[in-house]
Parts: C-alpha cells; structure tokens; sequence
C-alpha cells in the first residue's frame, strides 16, 4: 500500500512538471514571440526549437509577459542613464554620436560576427566605443554597466528573429563552436549536447531542462536577481559539471556562442528574459 | 623519540594495510558478468549507500533517478530509469561495473563514471585526479542498490 501510494504520487509530480514545451504562447506585451519554431537544416537531432520560456514555471513565465512585472526592466533603465552618461577622456557619452538608441534595431539578432578576421560580441563592440572613442575604460565582461548596456541594445531588438550568419569567414569560428558544443569535460565528463540537446524537456532534479537557448540574454535570473550575460551562464554550466571553464570574452566562449546563437535561427529575441 | 618512530612505522604499516585492500579506480577490473570483487574488499553499508544516493555532491543519483525509496527527497530527475527494482534487473558484480563506470556498461552514456581518476578533460583544479566517489562509497551505493527490490 505504502509503495504503490508513493508510486501513484510521484508520477504526478513528475507528469505535472513534464507539460510545458507545447503547451502555451509567449505573449509579451500584447504581442506574440515566435518562441517555438522549425531548427535549421544544420541541426541533424533536433526538429523544433524552444525557447527556455516553455521549460521554466507558470510564475516564472508570467514575470516576462508585461514590462511592469519583468524585473530585469530596471536594469534596461541603467542602461538609458548610462548610455547618456559622459564618460572617458573625450568628455562623451554614447549619445554624443548614437542619436537613438533604437537604431541599435536589429543587432542582437546578428551578433556574434566577423570583423576583420576576428569574431565580435556585443560587449567588445561596445568596449571598443568606450576605449577608442571615450577614451574610458573598459568594463568587464558581465559586469553590471556591461549587462545594463547589452541589456538596453538587445531590448531594441525583441520580438526580431535570431539570424547569426555562419557561412562565409564565419565558418571556421562556427565549427569551432560546434566542436565544443559537443566535446566532453569536467569530472563528470559531459558535453552540452548530453543535457541540452539529448534531454531537453526531461527533470534534472530540481531543474527542467531546456534547449540552453541564448536568445533572451543577458537574462534576469530570480537566482542572483540580476542580469546574466551569455559567456556568465556558459561558465556556470561549465562549473557545475566540475568543469574549468573557459574565459569570459574568450575565443571559445565567442565560438561556442555563436555555434549556440545559430542553433535558436528564428526563435524571437527576448531580452531582458526571466529565468530562475 | 623512540615512541614517536614507533607511531611512525605502525600507522606506515597500517596504511598500507589499507592500500593493499583498496583497488584503485586504474586497477577495477571490469569482466563479462560485472566487478566481481568488492573494491574495498569489504561489504558496503546500505544505510550510509542510501545517503551518498541522495547527496547532491556525491553520488546525486537523484538528479537522474527517480526512486520511491527516496520519497522524501522533494525532487527526483528522469534522465535514467527508475531505480525501483533495480536489484531484481542488474546482479551485484553489475551494479558495481555501473557504478564504477557506466560507460562501460552503457555506451556514450550521460551517466557519469563515479570510480575514475583520469580521461576526462579540463576537470576544476580540486577534482582533478579524483574519482567522483571513493572505494567505500561505490560500496554503500552498491550495497543501497541491492536492497531496491520489488518481487
Ligand atoms: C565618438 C563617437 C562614439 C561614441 C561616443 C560611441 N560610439 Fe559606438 N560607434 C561609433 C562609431 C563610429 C561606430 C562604427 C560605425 C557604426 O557602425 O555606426 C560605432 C559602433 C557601435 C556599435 C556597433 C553598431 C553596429 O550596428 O554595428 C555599438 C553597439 C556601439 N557603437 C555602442 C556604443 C555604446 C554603448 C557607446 C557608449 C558606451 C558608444 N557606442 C559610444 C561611434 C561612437
Ligand atoms: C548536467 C546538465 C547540463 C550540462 C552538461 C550543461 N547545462 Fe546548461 N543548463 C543546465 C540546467 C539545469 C540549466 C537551467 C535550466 C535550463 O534552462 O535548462 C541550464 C541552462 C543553460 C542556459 C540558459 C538557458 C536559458 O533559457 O536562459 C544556457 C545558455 C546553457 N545552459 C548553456 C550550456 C552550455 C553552453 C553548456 C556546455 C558548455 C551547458 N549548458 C551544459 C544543465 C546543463
Ligand atoms: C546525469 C544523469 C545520471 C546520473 C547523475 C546518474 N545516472 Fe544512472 N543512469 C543514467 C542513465 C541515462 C541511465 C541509462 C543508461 C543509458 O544511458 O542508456 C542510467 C542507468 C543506471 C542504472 C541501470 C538501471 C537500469 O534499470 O537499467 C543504474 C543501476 C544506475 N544508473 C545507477 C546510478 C547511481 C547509483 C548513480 C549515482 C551514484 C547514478 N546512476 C547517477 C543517468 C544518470
């Protein structure tokens, strides 16, 4: 009786917590995100791409569906202060030459791309404003003015599909990506395919898993409170798997990132997304 | 001084003792039917086995695992099989193999290999060389999973 109760229950749970990928919409705003959608033809295990919205809690979910809610808006805020903020040797700020933060329109969906010969985030476009053009320092890679300005930038790109290229110059830097996509590491020897792609869906204990998609950075996560850049998460899932991670800013992160921006072709961007 | 040389040699001698017990995670010998002999040349101990299963930083079993004798734990993961039973399914000697290393056992596994020491790349600094569990944990756990039986 014991056994066959506990049995009855526990399939319930786990019934309960297994609903979500197809179940509902992601309507921001009065507006619906293209937040499932048909992978790319160079994904040869996966049909349909999800955004990490489907996978997370109802509570969850809701924060990201009105601005007033979405706890990551206030630091998109910071963001406006900081792109107006005089700063450097130069005495500019942003502003003096990016009139309208909304012409920013667009980039995120196209980030990680090949500069001469060389592959370029969002945060190196803006740190290369800031010390060739300021005369200011750099910021850190996550840190919080970092976060706040990618934050902002992304934001005026929500609602557009994700389209990185990856042919080209990109090439090499994109199979390069793919490569540490699906290699092995850390003391529990596993790649990100094994979690992010082979099971996707399924409970890792307390946690749902998702496709590890990027397409709602930096995110707001309920953990830490506040916004999370993607080579940040990246070293997380790294850590956790006992894993050295690689450098925040550095080629592989950059590489894997781009591998990773290409495997969410489609899917809205979110940002400033809501995750635990 | 001679008291001190003394206490020297006898704990020298009783960890080698102790060595000379322990099959190292190199020396697990893997054959057709399983690890035959226990690693620590002893039987494990079920009760401490069920708490390694639980624990997020040993064996995390439960991460992967559902397992109704468990049920306290509020969360149990569903990358595996469900470990109800498991002793009516797997043999001693196989447990041992799919707790020392799955891979073995199951090719191209998620599972990680808890009773190895190398091949693996880019560990964190303070885990590498080491095996996720030692002898006598692989012990317990195997001991825990054999009292899994439904029939
Ligand atoms: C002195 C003028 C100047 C200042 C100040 C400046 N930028 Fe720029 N920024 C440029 C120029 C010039 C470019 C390259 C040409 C272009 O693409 O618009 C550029 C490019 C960029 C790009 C890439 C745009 C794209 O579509 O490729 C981003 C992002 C950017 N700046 C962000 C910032 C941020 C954030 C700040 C403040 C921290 C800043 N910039 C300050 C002049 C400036
Ligand atoms: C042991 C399983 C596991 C492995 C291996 C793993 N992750 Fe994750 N990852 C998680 C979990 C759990 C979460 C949080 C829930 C979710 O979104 O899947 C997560 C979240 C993420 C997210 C955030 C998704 C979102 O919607 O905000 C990204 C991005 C990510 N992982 C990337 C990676 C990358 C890159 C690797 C390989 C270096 C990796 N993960 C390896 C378990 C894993
Ligand atoms: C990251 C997930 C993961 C973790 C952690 C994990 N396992 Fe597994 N385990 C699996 C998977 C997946 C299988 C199925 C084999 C395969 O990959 O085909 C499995 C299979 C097994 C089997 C065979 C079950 C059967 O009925 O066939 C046993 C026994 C087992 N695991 C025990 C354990 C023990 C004990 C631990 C903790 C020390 C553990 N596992 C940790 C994922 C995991």
């Amino acid at each position: 009786m014991g056994i066959k109760a506990i049995t009855f229950v526990s399939a319930l749970v786990f019934a309960s917590s297994t609903y979500a990928q197809d179940s509902n919409q992601l309507n921001v705003e009065g507006e619906i995100y293209a937040s499932t959608v048909a992978a790319p033809s160079h994904m040869e295990n996966v049909d349909t791409l999800y955004s990490g919205w489907h996978f997370r809690s109802g509570e969850t979910q809701a924060l990201q569906l009105d601005d007033f809610d979405n706890p990551g808006m206030v630091f998109i805020d910071q963001g406006i202060d900081l792109f107006g903020k005089v700063d450097g040797s130069e005495g500019k700020s942003c502003e003096s030459c990016h009139e309208n933060v909304e012409d920013f329109a667009g980039l995120r969906t196209a980030l990680p791309r090949v500069e001469n010969g060389e592959l370029v985030a969002m945060e190196d476009l803006v740190n290369e404003c800031r010390t060739e053009r300021m005369g200011a320092d750099a910021w850190k890679w996550s840190s919080t003015n970092m976060t706040a300005m990618t934050g902002l930038i992304g934001f005026q790109s929500r609602g557009m599909p994700m389209s990185v290229k990856i042919d080209g110059d990109a090439a090499e830097f994109w199979e390069k990506g793919k490569e540490l996509y699906y290699t092995r590491v850390g003391q529990l020897d596993m790649a990100c395919s094994n979690c992010h792609e082979d099971n996707y869906g399924v409970m890792i204990r307390a946690d749902h898993l998702s496709q590890g998609q990027i397409n709602g950075f930096p995110t707001y996560r309920l953990k830490n409170a506040k916004l999370n850049s993607v080579h940040a998460r990246f070293k997380g899932c790294m850590s956790n798997i006992r894993a050295t991670p690689f450098k925040e800013g550095g080629n592989e992160f950059k590489a894997l990132e781009l591998y990773i921006a290409s495997r969410g072709q489609g899917l809205a961007v979110e940002t400033p997304s809501v995750r635990n | 001084m001679k008291y001190l040389l003394g206490v020297v040699l006898a704990s020298g001698f009783l960890t080698s003792v102790a060595i000379a017990e322990t099959t190292s995670p190199s020396s697990v010998k893997f054959t057709d039917d399983g690890v035959m002999a226990s690693l620590t040349g002893k039987a494990g101990d079920a009760k401490s086995g069920r708490s390694v299963f639980a624990n997020r930083k040993l064996g995390n079993c439960l991460a992967c695992h559902i397992n109704s004798d468990l049920s306290e734990q509020s969360f149990h993961g569903e990358v595996g099989p469900p470990m109800d039973g498991v002793a009516d399914r797997w043999s001693e000697a196989e447990l041992r193999a799919i707790v020392a290393n799955s891979k073995v056992i199951f090719e191209g596994t998620i599972m990680p290999a808890f009773y190895i020491d190398a091949g693996y790349e880019r560990p964190l600094e303070k885990f590498a060389g080491k095996s996720i569990l030692s002898a006598e944990q692989v012990e317990d756990v195997v001991a825990y999973l054999l009292t899994l039986k439904e029939e």
